[in-house]
């Protein structure tokens, strides 16, 4: 037999080839018998493909991983307070580590009525709005508040322009109401906020509340001194922008606060309006905390109230169905998001979207498997309509 | 892990030929990481290269194929962890449940429901994608009975029940309709494989809470030559979110990162399940389900299984799932034209903007909570924000002065007057000489809009 027929022969009687060999041996063979030889090949590469039975099977391993990077812990509530704790993970996930913290709320209240809040709120709070410490009490008692945001709102020049002194004053009201730590929002002017928050800071001294906040716009170096001088905490609030937030932690370290003293807020767009741009921001800060990134190994906060901003949580439109449901379920879903996303504080009104927000946070801190389960094995046939 | 250009380049010819349009063979190589670009395009590739590159370009998560035709769906594809680092592919499908114990009529109207449900969000119709019918009967016929009921439905099936008779009787109708099959488990695992065979289907595969369990039932179905496979490892509700929400976690890590071939699937999840506790009313039970659905839309689902089917709930869940499936690699815009705020006559204010959706939003969000009343007009810059497409050249007299024309703005009022950015002024002789119009230099943030419009007019 001639080489050909030979190896025509040897294909014959083979069930699969390695067509890199083949080709490597017969490539001038190619030329004369193109036809015959393509077939065979042909036939031969067909046979490979048949599905390769899958490798032997390796042992299951829960994909854990090492982080040499830490999230510092921040105590807020401090003297008449009593204390809640932010931050200190040590791993991304649960089954990786349990987080030593459960996320925590904290419930706006206002120094003004703020005519402006969307009727599902307004319905648990209307009895309380006109003043600042009933208001704080209720979110405590009745809903279970760890802690309370006080947002000087009516300090704006365009709104009631109130001075510090009165801003002051509101504040002595509130921590006078309640005993839970305190978050001290100022009302967004970035001459007057400094000064606001300064004399709160002072009306406070002590009980370590959470200056909201620092941020490049405006004098961050007085919010810092005051966070210093009275022993507070300080928001750290950059705009959706990981850098400008790292920019931002440097100088407040510089300033004389620690990794202990300041909280991240990297700014929450709601649901439906950018929120994908929060998940990719936390995300991203969050890693970077574990993989070692000094700058930003610090808890992370969500003004989640911004989710009520949305049309679809406020506006009355039959065909959407009731804002009764829709709204708490904007904030909810904005809240989980940012929360599924490592943020550990959470500025929240709706007495429900606490509620769940609490129910799936304090799992976080549990150990993997621990939980008592339903059994949902038949749930085909159990399930109702 | 995602592939990176240099692993693909290696095994590229590196003639740098350019007959796939790239100017060489590692801009190639870089567009088929970003999966901009299809292999096949290469025409030098020698073909052990081409199965190796084949085989490193397939995704992390096997993309399985449910229903045929114009009722397609297709579930996972994703490559990475985190959306920032490419971005995710296949939304997760919603699933609406019905059951075999439901009355022809009340069948009827659930299925006419599902099929309508629809939201218009920002340009894009949102629905729902497929029925999953239940053997809640546990009775072959009613099942099958059912099942034709709705073999003319718009949205493909996910055939749910852990008969293997009752399977069968169903795939004897819809079989050629590729639903998926749901669910092989540990008890009837090779019944369901032998279905899933003979009829060409995708098959779920439900193994609650037992992950190493999974990955060898996983691993038996891969050995019957099961290919489409879908991973169910159990929701569970309430305290035990935090297991569901590991489990699914670690699934998909072990798919991406670790490529763990037993876990290389799309990945199943049942908010429905809420429902199975009597306790609350239906109301708190919607919400609560909606709230399972966020968290595992956020955390890899690949498709859900809803009971709730009100319009309050569908809206926010609608809504997360096109944020989370955005690609962050292409500039997000709005529709450009003509928008109206508030009460508005021939006399009202004009606005000006670009269609980044951002600034777009912002722009809306700070007219309406200072409820001016006012007319914007939205420019097409290709989702470039006020200084960008200023830089860019996208924002132009020309460009305004035809946006002007197009949305008939002139015959709704009856001055020429138009706000622009305070970002755009060095434009604003540019604007009057293309458009005729008077042309006055606004705020530079948006906030301010609203009170600079009660000043000025």
């Amino acid at each position: 037999m001639d080489k050909i027929s030979q190896l025509l022969k040897l294909l014959e009687n083979t069930k699969s080839i390695e067509i890199n060999d083949f080709r490597m041996d017969f490539e001038e063979l190619e030329l004369q018998i193109m036809p015959a030889v393509e077939q065979i090949v042909k036939k031969s590469v067909d046979k490979t493909k048949t599905p390769v039975q899958p490798s032997p099977m390796e042992e299951f391993n829960p994909p854990i991983q090492n982080y040499p990077g830490k999230v510092a812990e921040v105590q807020l509530g401090k003297g008449s307070r009593k204390p809640v704790y932010l931050g200190g993970q040590e791993a991304l996930y649960r089954f990786e580590e349990p987080q030593p913290n459960a996320p925590i709320v904290t419930f706006d209240v206002f120094d003004i009525p703020m005519p402006g809040l969307p009727r599902p709120i307004r319905e648990h709070f209307s009895d309380v709005m006109e003043h600042p410490g009933e208001w704080a009490k209720k979110a405590v008692k009745e809903y279970g508040a760890n802690m309370v945001t006080i947002h000087l709102i009516g300090t704006g020049p365009k709104v009631m322009d109130k001075s510090p002194r009165d801003a002051a004053k509101d504040i002595e009201e509130v921590l006078q109401a309640v005993n839970v730590p305190l978050v001290i929002g100022a009302s967004g002017d970035p001459i007057k906020d400094p000064l606001v928050l300064e004399k709160a800071a002072e009306a406070s001294q002590g009980e370590r509340c959470l200056l909201a906040s620092a941020n490049l716009d405006l004098d961050y170096q007085k919010v810092a001194h005051a966070a210093v001088e009275n022993d507070h905490a300080v928001l750290s609030w950059s705009i959706t922008d990981v850098n400008m937030q790292k920019t931002l932690n440097r100088y407040l370290l510089k300033e004389g606060l620690t990794h202990n003293d300041i909280v991240m807020d990297p700014t929450t767009c709601a649901l439906g309006y950018g929120i994908e741009f929060s998940i990719d921001i936390m995300t991203r800060t969050r890693l970077a905390a574990l993989k070692g990134d000094q700058d930003l190994q610090m808890p992370m906060s969500s003004g989640t109230t911004n989710a009520w901003g949305s049309r679809e949580a406020w506006m009355k439109k039959d065909e959407w169905g009731p804002t009764d449901y829709r709204g708490p379920i904007w904030e909810i879903f904005t809240g989980l998001t940012m929360m599924l996303s490592g943020v550990d504080i959470f500025m929240m009104l709706h007495p429900s979207s606490v509620k769940l927000l609490r129910e799936i946070g304090e799992t976080f801190t549990k150990e993997y498997n621990s939980a008592e389960k339903a059994n949902i094995d038949d749930w085909i046939t159990q399930l109702g309509s | 892990m995602k592939v990176t250009a240099m692993d693909i380049y290696k095994l590229l010819p590196k003639t740098n030929c350019g007959d796939c349009g790239e100017a060489s063979c590692m801009a190639f190589a870089t567009k088929l990481s970003e999966k901009e670009i299809d292999l096949k395009v290469c025409e030098p590739l020698d073909t052990p290269e081409r199965e190796k590159l084949e085989d490193l370009l397939a995704p992390a998560v096997r993309e399985v194929i449910m229903g045929t035709g114009d009722k397609k769906v297709i579930l996972g594809g994703d490559e990475v962890l985190y959306r920032y680092e490419l971005t995710y592919y296949n939304p997760t499908a919603l699933v609406i449940d019905v059951n075999d114990e439901l009355e022809s009529e009340e069948l009827d109207e659930r299925i006419n429901i599902i099929e309508n449900t629809k939201f218009e969000r920002t340009g894009e119709l949102l629905t729902l994608d497929a029925i999953a019918v239940r053997n809640k009967s546990g009775d072959a016929k009613k099942f099958a009975d059912t099942v034709s009921h709705l073999k003319n439905s718009k949205y493909p099936l996910v055939l749910c029940s852990l008969d293997p008779n009752a399977m069968k009787a169903a795939l004897e109708i819809v079989g050629n309709q590729r639903p998926l099959i749901y669910a092989a488990t540990e008890n009837n695992l090779d019944a369901m494989a032998q279905l899933a065979l003979e009829y060409k289907c995708p098959l779920a595969l439900f193994v609650p809470g037992d992950l190493e369990k999974m990955k060898q039932l996983s691993h038996t179905l891969r050995s019957q030559g099961i290919e489409d496979i879908v991973l169910d490892p159990g929701t569970f509700v309430g305290e035990g979110m935090g297991d569901t929400l590991d489990n699914f976690i670690m699934i998909r890590r072990l798919a991406v990162e670790e490529r763990d071939d037993d876990f290389r699937f799309p990945i199943l999840g049942i908010p429905a399940l809420v429902r199975l506790d009597n306790t609350e009313d239906n109301i708190n039970k919607s919400i609560q389900e909606a709230t399972v659905t966020a968290t595992l839309l956020n955390k890899y689902a690949d498709l859900l299984i809803l009971n709730g089917t009100d319009i309050w709930e569908i809206i926010p869940i609608l809504t997360l799932r096109q944020g989370l499936f955005t690609d962050p690699r292409k500039p997000q815009t709005v529709d450009a034209g003509l928008y109206e705020f508030g009460e508005l006559d021939d006399a009202s204010p004009v606005l000006l903007t670009t269609n980044f959706a951002l600034t777009y939003y912002t722009v809306e969000g700070d007219l309406k909570s200072g409820k001016a009343n006012t007319y914007l007009l939205v420019l097409d810059t290709d989702g470039r924000a006020v200084d960008v497409s200023l830089a860019g050249g996208q924002l132009n007299g020309k460009s305004v002065a035809d946006l002007i024309k197009e949305t008939g703005i002139e015959n709704k009022i009856k001055h020429k007057k138009m706000i622009i950015p305070g970002l755009a002024a060095p434009l604003s002789g540019e604007i009057e000489d293309d458009s005729g119009w008077e042309v006055a230099v606004g705020p530079r943030d948006s906030s301010a809009v609203p009170d600079y419009l009660l000043e000025n007019l």
